[in-house]
């Protein structure tokens, strides 16, 4: 329906019955699937709501505010670091121990923020850079961080009840997931995410209409590394063990992968964005293309998408 | 009547490396009057707009609005203050659509923060209703322009004159005390410029904006300004009516150059 007839329809996520059972409809899959699918599957679902949380997070610092980061890895790092160790030597609650850990990481994207007011294009990448491998370096270094060994990761667990098995991290990540996506696309209808957008679409109008560009440029920062942060934690219970080399330089260019193939400025590409084939995705594409030519499922025309995106 | 601890700038002077572009410049505003600034190209205009917006620091001289100074303030806070403008070489958001250009403009009429605004759920949440407040003032200047068609299409690919007036309109969702209008007719046919003749008098008489007004079309300059400054080499050469302007030896040698020019202007 192109008719709006009042102004919330603007800026209201399901605008039609049509939406609204859909919406459902992937809330009820999401919810099936872990008893459906065979364990790998739900690893790789894991894998990937984890990456769709720091692409999402990403997008709102490269596509929304048009500045560029190469050092996610290292607000990646910083959130798993923070929050295996506030739950071992603080003994904290996992959830308190993972959105502490999402505020250090953004504590540190407002710092390396700064220097982004004066940087643009190929120098900020740099600077960013930088900052990603400085991180694995310090972390690689220094013992309380278990060095270059990696230290092991505590199970979350509400109370007595462990989150053990894949299937049921799976509720954690994709329940955060969903959340974190929903609060992006909200951020980005309302007040702060025009304000991002128009400093990358022109900032000296931005400036000029009484948005403050230093403070904004830097939240954009805070606001991206708290989701890299999140999905640091949580990839760390998901490996269960993490070490610097985990979250090295190319992870980083993975991440931008996943924004610029997903599309510059957009929360859906974010999450499509992440099928760029790397070794895991490749593999379940095989998979999947190994189904559809062992299955009847023929009328599922998905072979096509997946073999254009395996030869991406 | 007169007032001026409203707007005036005091002996502003501006140089980049060995250029004078702007020269001990000094003028006063009344309120609600439309101030004109006319000169040849490169004569130093929009440096002053620059200046008043904060985007440059002057060397010398004092820019005086409602009765402070406000030079060294960063553009933002120039902006809360009541400062608005629009540009010469068109700086809108062209990835975001109109509505949400005019909703920009609305920005520091705003308080939705990260947390409202990232987790509103419903009509009645406070981001939401803030949202909806804010549209139905946006959608009042999209009337006042005739911006209806161009409401939810992106900025960046409507013809140059719509942008030039959604920029207008977005100066205007700020609801400025003082407007600076950075050649607002550029671009645009005879009959664009009529109409935006009309608007800018409706902006005066009716919202009560006081303008800044940098044009080149000397029709437009004559018909709605109160007083004019003309300038060159970011040297003022006189200030005047219309009437005077016209008349003005130094003016018409170093500006408007011809008298066929005057005779059509007239």
């Amino acid at each position: 329906m192109d008719m709006k007839r009042d102004y919330y329809e603007d800026i209201q996520l399901l605008d039609s019955k049509v939406l609204w059972f859909w919406f459902l409809m992937l809330i009820a899959s999401l919810i099936v699937f872990p008893f459906l699918a065979p364990n790998y599957y739900i690893y790789m679902a894991n894998y990937m709501a984890i990456h769709v949380i720091v692409t999402v997070g990403l997008n709102i610092l490269v596509g929304y505010t048009g500045q560029i980061s190469l050092g996610h890895a290292g607000f990646f790092a910083i959130g798993a670091y923070g929050t295996v160790l506030l739950m071992t030597v603080l003994h904290l609650p996992f959830l308190l121990a993972i959105l502490l850990a999402g505020f250090i990481a953004a504590f540190f994207g407002f710092i390396l923020g700064l220097p982004a007011l004066r940087l643009e294009g190929p120098y900020l990448a740099i600077a960013t850079l930088g900052f990603g491998m400085a991180i694995t370096q310090v972390i690689g270094r220094w013992q309380v961080f278990g060095g270059r060994m990696g230290m092991e990761a505590p199970s979350p667990s509400f109370g007595a009840y462990v989150l053990e098995s894949d299937r049921q991290l799976y509720f954690l990540i994709v329940t955060i997931a969903f959340l974190l996506v929903l609060a992006a696309r909200n951020l980005m209808k309302t007040r702060v995410g025009r304000a991002f957008i128009a400093i990358r679409d022109s900032d000296i109008a931005a400036e000029t209409m009484g948005v403050n560009l230093t403070f904004y440029k830097t939240l954009a920062f805070a606001v991206s590394a708290f989701y890299a942060g999140i999905a640091g934690g949580l990839m760390a219970f998901l490996l269960g063990f993490i070490n610097p080399s985990t979250f090295n330089f190319i992870l980083s260019i993975y991440f931008l992968a996943f924004v610029i193939v997903g599309g510059l400025g957009s929360i859906f590409g974010s999450i499509t964005g992440i099928t760029v084939p790397w070794e895991h995705i490749d593999n379940v594409f095989r998979e999947v293309d190994e189904y559809y030519r062992t299955s009847q499922y023929r009328k599922h025309n998905i072979r096509p998408d997946c073999y254009s995106a395996r030869c991406v | 009547m007169t007032n001026d601890n409203f707007f005036s700038i005091h002996n502003l002077s501006i140089s980049f490396g060995g250029l004078m572009a702007v020269d001990n410049v000094s003028f006063d505003v009344l309120p609600g009057s439309i101030f004109s600034i006319i000169g040849p190209n490169g004569a130093g205009k929009t440096t002053i707009f620059n200046c008043i917006n904060g985007l440059y620091s002057p060397d010398s001289g004092k820019i005086i609005f409602q009765g402070k100074n406000i030079i060294g303030l960063k553009p933002h806070k120039i902006a809360q203050k009541g400062i608005a403008r629009t540009f010469q070489n068109i700086e809108l958001f062209s990835r975001m659509t109109t509505m949400e250009n005019l909703m920009l403009g609305r920005h520091i009429h705003m308080k939705t923060g990260i947390w409202t605004g990232s987790t509103f759920y419903r009509r009645g949440s406070r981001a939401a209703q803030e949202e909806i407040k804010h549209r139905e003032r946006v959608e009042e200047i999209i009337d006042l322009l005739d911006l209806q068609v161009a409401r939810n299409q992106f900025v960046g690919g409507l013809p140059y004159g719509t942008q030039k007036l959604i920029e207008l309109g977005r100066a205007l969702a700020l609801e400025p005390q003082l407007l600076l209008l950075d050649e607002p007719s550029a671009g645009m046919n005879s009959e664009e410029k009529q109409d935006l003749i009309f608007w800018i008098k409706d902006i005066q008489d009716e919202l009560g904006v006081t303008i800044l007004l940098i044009e080149h079309d000397m029709k437009l300059i004559m018909d709605i300004s109160d007083r004019i400054l003309a300038i060159n080499f970011g040297k003022p050469i006189t200030e005047g009516t219309p009437a005077e302007i016209q008349k003005h030896p130094e003016v018409l040698k170093a500006y408007l150059g011809e008298d066929e020019v005057i005779g059509h202007a007239a």
